[in-house]
């Protein structure tokens, strides 16, 4: 499919530093190109209303739950779900889909994710999201988004170079470094023994052995935005000890987290092989017979874990 | 202990309402109760330490109850927070604020503790984002049934 490329990237300053600067757009060029042919701008965010509350005049919503995962198996919509979503909402394959949220677009990031496990080519993050964009005065409606239907192709999702499965973090303990986006407490695994509140959902506490534990917050500024290349670098080169040409595999609680990371290592850093546990700690924390390693050591790896 | 359980009235009505929209509609009527949900009366908008957080939730969501005797029948009065970035959480609430703020002790314990699955909004909010309301509910349930005990430990069953 050859399509006449017409919406430019953000050429602000602020970006082009950054390894991928064509994946974000800073909220003055969403102003200046939200109503451009081709392109489609999508709120996605933790609460399920917010979008009801206010928008973007032209956005359109996409729900993480709802919209993304299959309401059955736990996993993403296949390629008919996705083509089914992306046609009803009305994206095209040649979209230039923008997309921003709350909390520091932490599940607008997740959404870009998903896009991406279909390859969709052109998929940007607003840097700062829904609080930058309101921060700083501009229109919000709550007048209804209503696009004309298109005719999405199916796309077969691929999972394979962004995505990690249990199994394969499991035999590759060791081989590849870890990053664990959540808050310390959940890291160590104090979390779970809250006294009268039993964690449903997840019978162990702490982190997968070796995981260098690194908050997904740390890359966002105050504001929302992404903080400079050279400081992330610090934070995940120096500190962290990943390297451009790392093999990383991050994770969080069910995956939102580690997305936002994913894009950071991803597109803001460079990385080629940064991929995604989704299954993350409510897997990971109920598998029998998996190691686990609690406190602020990243901790050994048994030497019987990777034989399965 | 097993009690008997009873919807009140006031919660049917709201079950009802939502059961007689569809999509988008019953977004837009949870978004109205979170919109109609009051401040925090001054008394516990200086003391927010008082209230209960509810972790349960994504949002933060605290809560605090209050038992008032001065009509004779112990009557619950119901108190929330939640931030004007959590509409669903603040919806949750404003549900069970509009429906059971004011009522006799007694029928807020008897509400089921599924009620949260018969209001039928898990379609367009998800099962996931109800366990939110379940545990609130379950937390207004606890505070007034230790808030009787402790004021009666002799007859606490």
């Amino acid at each position: 499919m050859s399509v006449l490329k017409t919406v430019p990237f953000d050429s602000d300053p602020s970006l082009a530093a950054y390894a991928h600067p064509q994946r974000l757009v800073t909220t003055e060029w969403l102003a200046q190109h939200k109503d451009d042919a081709g392109v489609i701008v999508v709120e996605s965010d933790e609460d399920v209303l917010l979008y009801e509350t206010g928008h973007i005049p032209g956005a359109i919503k996409i729900d993480w739950v709802l919209d993304l995962n299959d309401q059955v198996t736990r996993d993403y919509v296949d390629g008919a779900g996705f083509a089914k979503l992306l046609s009803a909402k009305g994206i095209s394959r040649d979209s230039t889909v923008v997309i921003y949220g709350d909390k520091s677009n932490w599940w607008a990031a997740y959404a870009l994710w998903v896009f991406t496990l279909f390859g969709h080519e052109d998929v940007r993050l607003v840097n700062g999201g829904r609080a930058k964009w309101i921060d700083e005065g501009r229109e919000l409606t709550r007048d209804t988004t209503k696009l004309a239907t298109t005719n999405y192709p199916v796309i077969e999702r691929n999972d394979i170079p962004i995505r990690a499965y249990q199994a394969t973090v499991l035999k590759t303990l060791g081989q590849h470094p870890l990053i664990d986006v959540r808050s310390t407490p959940e890291y160590t695994g104090e979390r779970t023994h809250m006294a009268e509140y039993p964690q449903e959902g997840v019978l162990r506490g702490g982190h997968i052995p070796s995981a260098v534990s690194v908050p997904w917050s740390r890359a966002a500024a105050a504001d929302g935005t992404f903080k400079p290349r050279t400081e992330l670098e610090k934070i995940y080169f120096d500190e962290a000890g990943l390297a451009v040409d790392s093999d990383v595999i991050a994770y969080c609680r069910i995956g939102e987290r580690s997305s936002h990371t994913w894009f950071v290592l991803t597109h803001l850093l460079g990385l080629s092989n940064v991929r995604n546990y989704d299954g993350s700690w409510t897997e990971w924390g109920n598998t029998v017979r998996v190691p686990v390693a609690q406190g602020l050591e990243p901790g050994v790896i048994p030497a019987a874990a990777a034989k399965s | 202990m097993t009690s008997p359980t009873s919807m009140p009235a006031g919660l049917q009505e709201i079950i009802d309402d939502f059961a007689s929209l569809v999509g988008q509609e019953k977004l837009l009527l949870l978004l109205e109760f979170g919109e109609n949900l009051p401040a925090l009366p001054e008394r516990y908008a200086y003391h927010p330490e008082l209230l209960e957080p509810v972790p349960e939730c994504q949002s933060p969501v605290f809560l605090i109850t209050e038992i008032d005797r001065s009509s004779g029948t112990p009557v619950a009065r119901l108190f929330f927070t939640a931030p004007l970035e959590s509409p669903t959480t603040r919806g949750f609430a404003g549900v069970l604020r509009e429906g059971l703020d004011g009522l006799p002790v007694t029928e807020v314990l008897a509400v089921p503790a599924d009620f949260a699955m018969q209001l039928p909004v898990a379609d367009v909010v998800s099962p996931l984002r109800m366990r939110g309301l379940s545990a609130m509910l379950s937390r207004v349930q606890r505070q007034l049934t230790k808030a009787m005990q402790d004021d009666n430990p002799a007859g606490a069953h």
